[in-house]
């Protein structure tokens, strides 16, 4: 018997209603292993946070049009409602944010933040969850503990206040971590502090955790897979080795060297023209292809077909397509 | 706009071998209300006592972390703010007293991350880069405004009438880099200006910025965070820790080998790019110090792995790197006779 996956997305399509729509996400289909963590890339307005907030029923359902399923642990999240909901929320999954602010609140100390959480999903005593507080704040690694369980967020660094987020977000043992750019407003130096944490507390719980991040390089720390987006869909997917080093869509070749790692200083850049597209209209073609180099008819006649390229590496693209002609792809530069 | 009537607008005085910008010693303080309730009044000494200079046709980058003073340096620069102590000579005249701020902001402009709020939203964007030349009353501001759009790659039909909420990130930066340039000035200081950009756009205005650089013969002053992007930018780099610069040399020699630990632990914290050799270990721990009550002697003493006692006791000055004239590090163990045990026993070998 194979293991239930721990996400799966099935065709999800995100819509935004108002003044102007917003195709948010466009038939996005993946699906995650317990305990594995996925590395989400991608530029601004690419559907990054808007895939998390689905994931946590955070859209406005006034705004908001949601088609497809998400399942966690094999139970679609897409319909849960009241007692269910809120159970979903405090055990299953849990999120930390780019700013610690979003997440704690200034008029209560850390040690009563974290207590509170505890009590309220898991049902224990107050000394009982002071105890998990304390635990948990030594796991981040924060120094004295104790003492800082007594401190209200602002008393804190911006470095200790992600440690103390991050320590809030695992208390109750989540079996699904979102990170939506949790390192971004970091100093270099406190980032890869954090990030081999997020790694360390990864193993050590056996959780999963999508990592959302517009940065290459943080993703390659931490992530076992990644799974590159444009437009509101993934573009290509496989494990981290094979989308760094094997990169098959155009779209993921082209954010790698525009990446500038190696680049020759001074020397032109291959950077991709254009900017991406405004996402008012259902693309019913592929949304790369008033940038791609290597775009055809074939592209614009439909949505690129998903290629299996074997170890989960898949690529939307015609190129990776079986039925695309070998001898025009040779051509192709790589 | 052809070539010679861009650089027409200020004339070089000094010579190509004088620097086109000397900072002498800069300094800049701010007061600051601290401690419970704000009661204690404190100072933040964002810029303690820098110094380098600007060679002509160079583009020199600025790396360190988040409040280390690399805007406050900028700012200085252009004369966005008061200066503290010390001094800054532009092309070999001395500002306050052969030159004055009028013509210093003439000759250097600035470009800033944030796009948008550093254009007038009410303004299209044609009459925003016209808007400068105008008050200086330079020659066909218009005419000017148009041209710069076309060579930011901004067809100016499409785009000189619209206003800047009509534009993407990076279409704004662009308009933000020609308004600088619509005012002729021989030096640009970028500050963290591609930073708020998405990667792919990002490499499109590093390589507008290198065609403008040759065409105009301009000279850059680069912030940025992206160690990288630095790189690939700059021939030189001057690292800031604290508001004090810790290394400057070429960036080929500081890439390869960095002399101040600071560096070596701000390279070493760069996200790795190859799944095979992720990162294993945090190359410094904790938060970098507050800035209000800076550490004793080397800044970097609280953080540093090689620090000894003569490191909080005594303020490590600049020290030429041996074998490389042009590569100086603030460290005890760059300076002979400083009685660090990595340092060379005497002051002359
Ligand atoms: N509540 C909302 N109402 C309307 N449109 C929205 C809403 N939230 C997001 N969007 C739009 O959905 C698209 C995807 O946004 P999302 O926030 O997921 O991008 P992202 O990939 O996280 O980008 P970034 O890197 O900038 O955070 C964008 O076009 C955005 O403007
Ligand atoms: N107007 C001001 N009043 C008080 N403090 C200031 C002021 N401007 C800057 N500072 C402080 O001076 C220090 C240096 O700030 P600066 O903006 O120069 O840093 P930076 O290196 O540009 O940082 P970043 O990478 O975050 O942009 C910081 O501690 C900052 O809080
Ligand atoms: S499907 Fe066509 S346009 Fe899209 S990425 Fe592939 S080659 Fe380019
Ligand atoms: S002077 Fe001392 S503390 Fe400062 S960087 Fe050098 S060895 Fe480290
Ligand atoms: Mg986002
Ligand atoms: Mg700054």
């Amino acid at each position: 018997m194979t293991e239930t996956p721990l996400v799966e997305f099935n065709a999800l399509k995100v819509r935004f209603k108002g003044e102007r729509t917003v195709h948010a996400i466009n038939g996005l289909s993946l699906s995650m292993q317990q305990g594995e963590t996925l590395g989400l890339l991608g530029e601004s307005g690419s559907g990054k946070s808007v895939t998390l907030k689905t994931l946590l029923r955070l859209l406005p359902p006034r705004r908001s049009e949601i088609e497809g399923s998400v399942r966690v642990n094999g139970t679609d999240i897409t319909t849960l409602s009241g007692r269910a909901l809120s159970a979903y929320r405090g055990r299953e999954v849990s999120m930390v944010f780019q700013e610690p602010a979003l997440a704690l609140d200034p008029v209560y100390t850390i040690g009563d933040q974290i207590a509170e959480t505890v009590m309220r999903h898991k049902g224990i005593g107050r000394h009982a969850a002071m105890d998990v507080a304390l635990d948990m704040l030594t796991r981040v690694r924060i120094p004295s503990p104790e003492r800082r369980l007594k401190n209200y967020p602002h008393e804190m660094s911006g470095g200790m206040r992600q440690r103390a987020m991050i320590a809030l977000a695992l208390a109750c043992r989540p079996k699904l971590l979102l990170a939506d750019e949790p390192t971004t407003a970091l100093d270099a130096t406190v980032q890869i502090q954090i990030l081999l944490l997020l790694r360390e507390l990864q193993r050590e719980f056996g959780m999963g955790v999508i990592f959302v991040t517009h940065d290459i390089g943080v993703a390659v720390e931490v992530s076992d897979r990644i799974a590159v987006m444009y437009a509101g869909n993934i573009v290509e997917t496989g494990t981290t080795r094979d989308v760094i080093k094997n990169p098959r869509h155009p779209y993921t070749r082209g954010l790698l060297a525009a990446n500038l790692h190696g680049a020759v200083k001074g020397e032109r850049l291959d950077a991709i023209p254009g900017s991406p597209p405004a996402l008012e209209e259902l693309p019913s073609a592929c949304s790369f292809a008033p940038r791609c180099a290597f775009a055809r008819p074939q592209c614009l006649s439909g949505l690129p077909p998903v290629t299996d390229l074997g170890d989960g590496h898949s690529v939307a693209c015609v190129l990776e397509h079986p039925a695309f002609d070998e001898r025009s792809r040779e051509a192709l530069p790589v | 706009m052809s070539k010679t009537e861009a650089g027409s607008g200020q004339q070089d005085r000094g010579g190509p071998g004088q620097p086109l910008i000397i900072a002498k010693d800069l300094k800049k303080h701010f007061p600051v209300r601290s401690g419970l309730f704000n009661r204690r009044s404190a100072t933040v000494r964002a810029v303690d006592g820098v110094s380098f200079d600007v060679i002509k046709g160079e583009t020199l980058g600025i790396v360190g972390e988040s409040g280390c003073g690399k805007s406050t340096t900028a700012r200085l620069l252009i004369g966005l703010i008061e200066l503290d102590e010390g001094g800054i000579i532009f092309d070999g005249d001395t500002l306050g007293g052969d030159i004055g701020l009028k013509e210093l902001r003439r000759g250097v402009q600035m470009v800033f991350q944030d796009s948008y709020a550093s254009l007038n939203p009410r303004l299209t964007i044609v009459d925003s880069i016209a808007f400068g030349p105008k008050i200086q009353g330079l020659d066909k501001p218009m005419d000017r405004a148009r041209d710069l759009l076309a060579r930011v790659g901004l067809e100016p039909d499409r785009f000189a009438q619209r206003y800047p909420h009509e534009l993407s990130g990076g279409q704004r930066q662009r308009v933000n880099i020609a308004r600088a340039l619509a005012m002729e000035p021989r030096l640009v200081i970028l500050d963290e200006a591609v930073s708020a950009l998405d990667k792919s756009v990002e490499a499109q205005v590093l390589n507008l910025l290198n065609d403008l650089r040759r065409e105009f013969g301009l000279t850059y002053v680069f912030i940025s965070h992206d160690l990288n992007v630095v790189r690939y930018i700059s021939d030189r780099v001057l690292v800031m820790y604290l508001g004090e610069v810790v290394e400057i040399g070429p960036s080929e020699a500081i890439y390869a080998k960095q002399a101040h630990p600071y560096t070596a632990s701000l390279f070493a914290a760069m996200p790795s790019m190859d799944p095979d050799n992720r990162t294993d270990e945090p190359p410094l721990a904790g938060d970098p110090p507050n800035p209000i009550d800076p550490p004793s002697g080397c800044r970097f003493h609280t953080r540093c792995r090689f620090a000894e006692d003569v490191c909080a006791a005594r303020k490590p000055v600049l020290s030429v790197i041996a074998g490389d004239e042009a590569h100086l590090a603030a460290c005890h163990i760059h300076e002979p006779g400083s009685g660090h045990s990595l340092a060379k026993r005497e002051a002359a070998e």
